[in-house]
């Protein structure tokens, strides 16, 4: 699998393409309207979570980040990212945690929880409309590589790799659905399948689960790592959260 | 030319599987005892066992969700023989590196398979057999 990881890193992609555009109708509809968008119940939760006091500290995100629309304008934009003093990597719903746990003095919410879909889905909605521009530089190089080869690695019992399905057979279907480029730009999504919103880890899981692979933990490294490696594919489209799949 | 390299080639067996032997580009013998039954050839492939629709149309199943990711099966049991059959199903790899297609029959070299299927082909000798009974109805 090196060769081809190698070869692919170096080839000039074509513009990508947002998964909504290889939706159907119906679906493009309800993620373009804000009042049918279901997705948006949990960025309206995430939004009263916002200036919710919480924690041993007794702040609530607004105590110390103000006005949402202002202060997290773009943040998703370069998500995941590293610390500027080291640590590791964190994608949208690590660094909030962070923030809960060292600046609020509260509890990690569980991964997939309301309350962190909610208010992941609000701060990304705060870039909506902007491009995804995440940085690959030496601090974060390591976890760029580890998820192109985790992109590029067949596993499971079907032995298929993400490139078999995203970037070989993106248009075609699969059963009944049409495969996509696999981004990430519109996470958390609402899926229809769900009845939920959910993020793009649960996402993940669900291909590793489809060929038959192991499935890493939610927000686990392997997955934030893939995570930016997506979104270094996905330079340019905009971010589109709450986005609709079915 | 690939096929002919692999003449007379006999793959080792791993034990949970049957072994085989590929002469050109089929594995000529059956790897069941008993023949196949084209009625359990057709459950498989539209069912989650062998799930060939995910990628394959067959227009003969009737079935209104299907892939197009691989070439359609249908008329397949004219072009290609039973041999010819087995080992794309047993393992397509053999035949094109590169391929999307899964090895239905082979438990070696992959990776990170979920514990639920580790160590065990995707269908056992028989249902392949049955899968192989069925496409050659597809003329
Ligand atoms: C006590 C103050 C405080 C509270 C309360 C707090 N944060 Fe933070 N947060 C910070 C600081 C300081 C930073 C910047 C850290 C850095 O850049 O090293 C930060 C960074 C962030 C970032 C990353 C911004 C960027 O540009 O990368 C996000 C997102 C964030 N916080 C979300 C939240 C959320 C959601 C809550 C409520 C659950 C919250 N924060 C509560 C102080 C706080
Ligand atoms: C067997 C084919 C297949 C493989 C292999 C596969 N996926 Fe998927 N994936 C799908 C299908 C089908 C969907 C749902 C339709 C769509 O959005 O593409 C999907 C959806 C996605 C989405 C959501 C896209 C969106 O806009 O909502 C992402 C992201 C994704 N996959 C990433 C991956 C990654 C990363 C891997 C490798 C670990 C992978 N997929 C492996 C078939 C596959
Ligand atoms: C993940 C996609 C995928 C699945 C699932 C799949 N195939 Fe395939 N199959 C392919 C592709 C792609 C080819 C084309 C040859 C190649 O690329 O190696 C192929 C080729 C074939 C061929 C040769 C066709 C010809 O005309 O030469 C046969 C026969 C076949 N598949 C049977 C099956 C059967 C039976 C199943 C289910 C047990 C199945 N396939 C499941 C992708 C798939």
């Amino acid at each position: 699998m090196l060769t081809l990881s190698a070869v692919a890193a170096e080839a000039p992609r074509p513009q990508p393409k947002s998964g909504i555009e290889y939706a159907g109708g119906d679906v493009r509809a309800l993620q373009a309207d804000d009042f049918g968008n279901p997705g948006m119940l949990w960025v309206a939760r995430g939004e009263k979570l916002w200036s919710a006091p919480a924690g041993r500290s007794g702040k609530s995100c607004a105590g110390c980040h103000r006005d949402a629309p202002t202060t997290m304008k773009g943040v998703a934009t370069r998500y995941p990212r590293r610390d500027v003093g080291g640590g590791e990597l964190l994608n949208l719903e690590g660094r909030i945690n962070q923030c809960r746990e060292q600046r609020q003095g509260a509890d990690v919410l569980r991964y997939e929880s309301e309350e962190l879909l909610a208010l992941t889905a609000y701060v990304a909605h705060q870039s909506r409309g902007m491009p995804v521009n995440v940085e690959i530089n030496d601090a974060n190089r390591v976890n760029f590589e580890r998820g192109r080869d985790t992109y590029y690695r067949r596993q499971g019992q079907m032995n298929l790799a993400c490139t078999h399905c995203h970037e070989q057979n993106a248009g075609r279907k699969l059963l009944a659905d049409t495969i996509s480029e696999g981004h990430g730009n519109a996470y958390p999504v609402y899926r229809l399948e769900w009845q939920s919103a959910g993020s793009l880890h649960r996402r993940l899981r669900a291909c590793f689960f489809g060929v038959r692979a192991e499935q890493p933990a939610a927000g686990s490294a392997e997955l934030v790592d893939l995570e930016l490696y997506l979104a270094s594919r996905a330079r340019g489209l905009q971010v589109e959260t709450p986005g609709v799949r079915r | 030319m690939l096929f002919a390299a692999m003449a007379g080639h006999a793959v080792a067996a791993t034990p949970a599987l049957v072994p085989y032997r590929i002469e050109g580009d089929a594995i000529p013998a059956s790897l069941a005892p008993d023949p196949g039954d084209p009625l359990r050839g057709r459950e498989l492939i539209s069912g989650r066992d062998g799930n060939c629709l995910l990628c394959h149309a067959v227009a003969e199943t009737g079935v209104r969700f299907m892939g197009d990711i691989a070439p359609p099966l249908s008329g397949v049991g004219a072009r290609l023989s039973e041999g010819q059959l087995r080992l794309r199903i047993v393992d397509s790899s053999r035949l094109n590196p590169e391929t999307v297609m899964p090895s239905y029959y082979k438990v070696d070299g992959l990776v990170r398979v979920a514990p639920a299927w580790r160590g065990k082909p995707v269908l056992t000798a028989q249902q392949i057999e049955d899968v192989i009974v069925y496409l050659k109805t597809l003329k």
